[in-house]
């Protein structure tokens, strides 16, 4: 794993800081490792924060999409956090609503909807 | 004996400037253009005195060969006088006809003492009016052309003005936004609602919006469609989004147009969904005890 996206337990869940700089590769690395850490060490739900994240196109948008359909299916929910206005009007537009991930302002929204859960 | 195509005019131009002037102020007024409660007789004396010069000027200067363009430079007088006279009228609510028909008066004085020149007559007499004709044709075009101009101008701007007007963001409580949305909601101003609530959602953390449409007429598959766009941004951002304001009137509407709404939550008045709100952030509304 590159040192540009990161894996930190918070509670029960597990945090992702998603770079501005990350390579389509590393965001497909982050998929696989992602995955493992979530059935090894049994979380409840995974917030991506992409609050640094800048420019979106529909590779990431997808990426983010199967994410959240890897943590359903191993039992935990998808909190996309810290979006930026110009990347959700960008999602939009592109027609990636992104149905199957919940969505917070920031990580402590995320926290307390997951505790709430 | 050698004369160019607009030596006559110059002649009368000079000549009888005055009689010109007073004679178009008279065509003017049989023609019924003259807007006495608009304008005072002096003042309408003083534009007609200043296009006529400036009109004299451009004739002088700008007509090579019997050819001459409005755009060339020895017309410059003519068009800053004609742009002021313009805005003025405009601004007082003059009509295009009668502007038109305005500047068109100035051919009868002309003609007539075209007429009464001595020597000219027959085909030169033809040649001239077709001289004057083609001159005061030119600025009548030119000055509608203006006219429209300075209308288009106070259109776009007062459209400028109502896209800044209409799209404000009020914060009804801690965590609570509502964006009133009134008129008719075109792409642009769609564009610039969302971004503006995006922004403040940002801004103040919100983590509810109620967009109210009771102030929007009709909704079409159009409109729906931007206020849906508009409401999965606002989830994808983390808040969630309340549509109120659906009228009976609109839920038929939509239901007939086959819009889906999805996820998005509606409600027929702002007051049902401004109490929803606050639920979710945690609050609730009770009467107080003394009551």
């Amino acid at each position: 794993m590159s040192g540009v996206t990161s894996i930190n337990l918070v509670e029960n869940a597990l945090l992702v800081s998603i770079q501005d700089d990350v390579t389509d590769t590393e965001i497909v690395e982050l998929q696989e490792t992602l995955s493992n850490r979530i059935a090894k060490e049994n979380v409840k739900g995974v917030i991506l924060d992409i609050s640094s994240l800048e420019i979106v196109d529909t590779f990431v948008g997808r990426v983010i999409a199967q994410l959240a359909g890897i943590s359903r299916l191993l039992a935990a929910e998808t909190y996309v956090v810290g979006m930026r206005p110009a990347v959700a009007v960008t999602l939009v537009e592109l027609g990636m609503y992104l149905p199957e991930t919940r969505t917070a302002l920031s990580l402590t929204h995320a926290l307390s909807q997951l505790r709430r859960a | 004996m050698p004369q160019t195509a607009t030596a006559n005019i110059l002649t009368i131009l000079e000549s009888d400037f005055s009689g010109v002037v007073e004679e178009w102020l008279g065509t003017q007024v049989k023609e019924g253009v003259k807007r006495s409660d608009l304008f005072s007789d002096s003042e309408s004396r003083a534009q007609n005195q200043e296009l006529l010069k400036a009109f004299g000027k451009g004739v002088r200067a700008g007509v090579v060969n019997e050819e001459f363009s409005l755009d060339d430079d020895a017309w410059e007088d003519l068009r800053a006088v004609l742009a002021d006279v313009s805005k003025e009228r405009v601004g007082r609510g003059v009509t295009p006809t009668e502007m038109a028909t305005f500047v068109l008066a100035l051919k009868a004085p002309l003609f007539k003492r075209l007429e009464a020149m001595p020597g000219v007559e027959g085909g030169k007499l033809i040649r001239d009016v077709l001289m004057v004709t083609r001159l005061v044709d030119a600025f009548a075009i030119y000055t509608n052309e203006i006219f429209i101009g300075e209308r288009d101008q106070i259109i776009e701007r007062q459209r400028q003005e109502m896209l800044e007007l209409s799209t404000p963001v009020v914060e009804l409580w801690d965590r609570v936004l509502t964006l009133p949305l009134i008129g008719t909601l075109d792409s642009a101003r769609a564009q610039e609602v969302m971004e503006n609530l995006l922004q403040t959602i940002l801004e103040r953390q919100a983590e509810v919006v109620i967009m109210d449409i009771t102030g929007v007429g009709t909704v079409d598959t159009q409109v729906a469609q931007h206020l849906l766009r508009a409401a999965a941004a606002v989830r994808l951002m983390g808040a969630e989004c309340i549509i109120s304001g659906i009228s009976p009137m609109i839920a038929q509407t939509m239901v007939q147009l086959g819009i889906d709404v999805g996820t998005v939550s509606t409600r027929s008045s702002i007051r049902t969904a401004l109490s929803d709100a606050l639920q979710k952030v945690g609050y609730v509304i009770k009467t107080s005890e003394a009551s």
